[in-house]
């Protein structure tokens, strides 16, 4: 065993790089997933529309704008995964579960956010993703992702 | 300073357009946090110290927004959007523009 990470050190690299990427990855994302569910379900009483609301004179107190953002990136194992794929075409779902998490974040961090400074629902909701970080400005090469949300908290004036 | 992302101000009437304003900056991060976002590309997951980065500057240039309406006379900006696009290398620049209005 010894023998044969001396002799083919690069190899051995790969090899260690994958697993631990792997093992990882795979675990960050169970449990980040877990989380997401469950403050999901916490703030569900909170709306959140996309639609510009109309609102009867004098219901509103005041209105703000929140916002919620991530910066996601994947493993090395799945990466390799997503270059594999580029050969053949087809369903990259290593990247559609790291793009659906960060968004799911971008929205729940929003929520929170109007939340603490209580508001009674978000209208207007716009989502946006754009690539950052050092591989951003090469092809065929998807580096750091961010996703942002925002849209505006509105407060009402309850009886 | 009362900022939105609908076309008017919920609950309030406006009397007075300024139109467009806008704010922006462009950031680059500093060396350790770039080499402590290498190391976590290798086992994927969120990159927080871009995260903050990014909002920080968001933020920042969401103030330089809201300053120039202040300077037009407008104590509102209506339908902000957001843009995010990389410049160079390692730079990011972030946007923001609105509406500048008056409410009552």
């Amino acid at each position: 065993m010894l023998e044969i990470i001396y002799r083919y050190p690069d190899l051995s690299l790969f090899l260690a790089l994958m697993v631990i990427g792997y093992s990882c990855g795979t675990i960050a994302e169970k449990r980040h997933y877990k989380s997401i569910i469950k403050r999901e379900q916490e703030l569900v009483k909170l709306m959140v529309v996309n639609a510009e609301g109309r609102f009867a004179e004098g219901a509103v107190r005041t209105s703000f704008l929140v916002n919620g953002s991530t910066v996601v990136s994947n493993d090395y194992f799945k990466r390799l995964l997503a270059i594999l794929r580029n050969i053949f075409g087809g369903r990259v779902k290593a990247y559609e579960s790291l793009i659906d998490r960060a968004r799911r974040e971008a929205i729940l961090r929003m929520k929170e956010e109007a939340r603490t400074r209580g508001a009674h629902m978000i209208v207007n909701l716009r989502l946006e993703t754009s690539t950052i970080g050092r591989s951003a400005n090469k092809k065929n090469s998807i580096g750091s992702i961010e996703t942002l949300a925002y849209g505006t908290a509105v407060v009402m004036n309850r009886p | 300073m009362i900022l939105t992302n609908v076309g008017s101000v919920p609950g309030k009437k406006i009397v007075e357009h300024f139109g467009i304003v806008q704010g922006s900056t462009v950031r680059a991060k500093h060396l350790g946090r770039d080499m402590m976002a290498g190391l976590k590309n290798l086992v994927g997951g969120e990159l927080k110290g871009y995260t903050e980065l990014l909002q920080e500057s968001r933020q920042e240039a969401m103030d330089r927004m809201a300053e120039q309406a202040r300077q037009l006379g407008g104590n509102a900006v209506i339908n902000i959007r957001f843009a995010t696009s990389s410049v160079a290398q390692g730079a990011a620049e972030l946007f923001a523009y609105g509406t500048a209005v008056r409410v009552e």
